[in-house]
């Protein structure tokens, strides 16, 4: 059930994007994937995801290979892309309808219900998605990527953009889905890794430059808060 | 393939696009056939439906483009793709799916024209003196040119993430395959390989399917062109560079 990455890296035309960078994710844990813009978090996710292809390196998917078993780590991935994008002029039961029928979700009206319950969408649901505000929308791209259950939950940036309330009922709906599932998350807010996550990598530049358990970093550092570890180890 | 088919199609319908497209090239093929004199059926004088056949690629030139130009720009725009992408479908899925909702449409706009095939069958001086028989070769010939168009305005569909260039590029396409290689034939330097030239035409094919005569070539050459126009599609969505 864990995400293995090993060596792994992407070249852009002559610019490297990621350079062989290797970490694990381990189940029943939230990861934090911090760095600055541009260090190559969501290519690291699209590569892990199956969306682009490494150069170089593998990736392990609950043991399955991305590269050479594509459809079988899929079936077991959930994904949140940057930017949460969505068929706007679907209405949110469709959507899901439609992610639950290729996952070939077992009993799927039952499992949208849950879904939307879990995901607070209960009064959203007939709503076109276009109509819904920014959070609500954030509420249904988490809610089509744990439709089908998925052992890993892939999370690029799921918070950006809410308002405090908000941020508090997404950041509890993440912790308690990290309960049994492999997390990873990207963010940029240093109190939200603080609140949510068990381990941290952070990369710069295509590299990695910390990744560690949360209590062990700050205990290395000898901080308190994430933020000053962050600011030191990436501003070179 | 079939949830995006079905999605594909679902949307078609849901928006005005399919409405538009179909009542608009049924109004103006109605206009062509019974209103505008020069390809008017009544003032042929023959029960034939001969203007119908000339006329109908011209319009697919441009509704097929129209439908097609959404089906992967936008996602590409709209960043859904990457949805789609990482989702445990293939590239083929993808594009099957779409391919075949927007053909679908295509097929959906030609059945209305059914009604103009019993009209000639009743007006003919003695009712149903009109060729069946190369009716439905021309049927079957109209479908496979959709076909081909279709799968011309997916491929245009996956090299931008603009609509309305998608379209252009589709419609200069289409219109370069159905009569280009024609006269580009007649150019006098090209004659000794102007017979190789009109074979790859759309026309040609479609002429000859048109008399009714279903020969295995024409069908060869309507399947192996939707076939490379697909895979091309294939590899350009495979490269993931936009």
């Amino acid at each position: 059930m864990s995400i293995k990455v090993e060596e792994l890296t992407k070249i852009y035309d002559n610019q490297i994007a990621v350079d062989k960078i290797s970490f694990e994710a381990l189940p029943g844990r939230v990861l934090g994937f911090l760095g600055p813009n541009g260090a190559g978090k969501s290519t690291t996710m699209k590569m892990i995801t199956g969306f682009l292809t490494a150069n170089q390196g593998e990736i392990l998917v609950s043991g399955f290979n991305v590269n050479k078993e594509n459809i079988a780590t899929k079936q077991r991935i959930g994904y949140l892309p940057e930017n949460n994008p969505l068929y706007l002029d679907m209405y949110v039961k469709e959507y899901l309808q439609f992610v639950g029928n290729i996952y070939n979700v077992q009993n799927l009206n039952n499992r949208i219900k849950e879904v939307i319950e879990a995901t607070g969408l209960q009064k959203e649901q007939h709503k076109l998605i276009g109509q819904l505000s920014k959070g609500y929308k954030q509420r249904v791209g988490l809610a089509q990527a744990i439709i089908h259950n998925p052992e890993v939950l892939i999370l690029d940036e799921p918070t950006s953009g809410l308002d405090p309330n908000q941020l508090i009922e997404i950041r509890s709906l993440i912790k308690e889905l990290g309960k049994t599932k492999t997390v990873i998350l990207s963010t940029h807010i240093m109190q939200e890794v603080e609140a949510i996550c068990d381990d941290v990598v952070i990369i710069n530049k295509g590299k990695i430059v910390a990744k560690d358990s949360l209590k062990e970093l700050l205990a290395f550092h000898q901080e308190q808060n994430l933020e000053p570890i962050f600011v030191k180890l990436t501003n070179q | 393939m079939f949830s995006i088919y079905r999605k594909e199609f679902y949307a078609y319908l849901s928006s005005l696009v399919a409405y538009i497209t179909i009542g608009i090239f049924l109004i103006v093929l109605g206009l062509f056939l019974w209103v505008f004199p020069d390809t008017s059926i009544l003032d042929y004088g023959y029960a034939g439906l001969d203007s119908l056949f000339n006329t109908v690629p011209y319009l697919f030139m441009f509704l097929i483009p129209a439908i097609t130009m959404r089906t992967l720009a936008e996602e590409k725009k709209e960043g859904t793709f990457e949805l789609l992408a990482t989702k445990p479908l293939t590239d083929w899925d993808i594009i099957l799916g779409k391919y075949f909702a927007s053909l679908t449409l295509v097929l959906f706009a030609l059945i209305p024209t059914l009604v103009y095939y019993i009209s000639v069958y009743q007006l003919g001086a003695t009712v149903g003196n009109i060729d069946s028989g190369a009716v439905i070769g021309s049927y079957i010939g109209l479908f496979l040119l959709g076909a081909a168009f279709v799968s011309i305005g997916i491929f245009s569909s996956s090299v931008t993430k603009n609509q309305i260039i998608a379209f252009a590029i589709a419609v200069f396409l289409c219109f370069l395959t159905f009569i280009g290689f024609d006269s580009a034939s007649q150019i006098l330097s090209l004659q000794s390989i102007d017979s190789v030239l009109i074979n790859l035409g759309i026309n040609e094919h479609y002429q000859s399917i048109s008399r009714g005569v279903l020969d295995t070539r024409d069908l060869a050459y309507f399947l192996s062109f939707v076939a490379i126009f697909l895979l091309i599609t294939k590899t350009v969505l495979g490269g993931r560079k936009w």
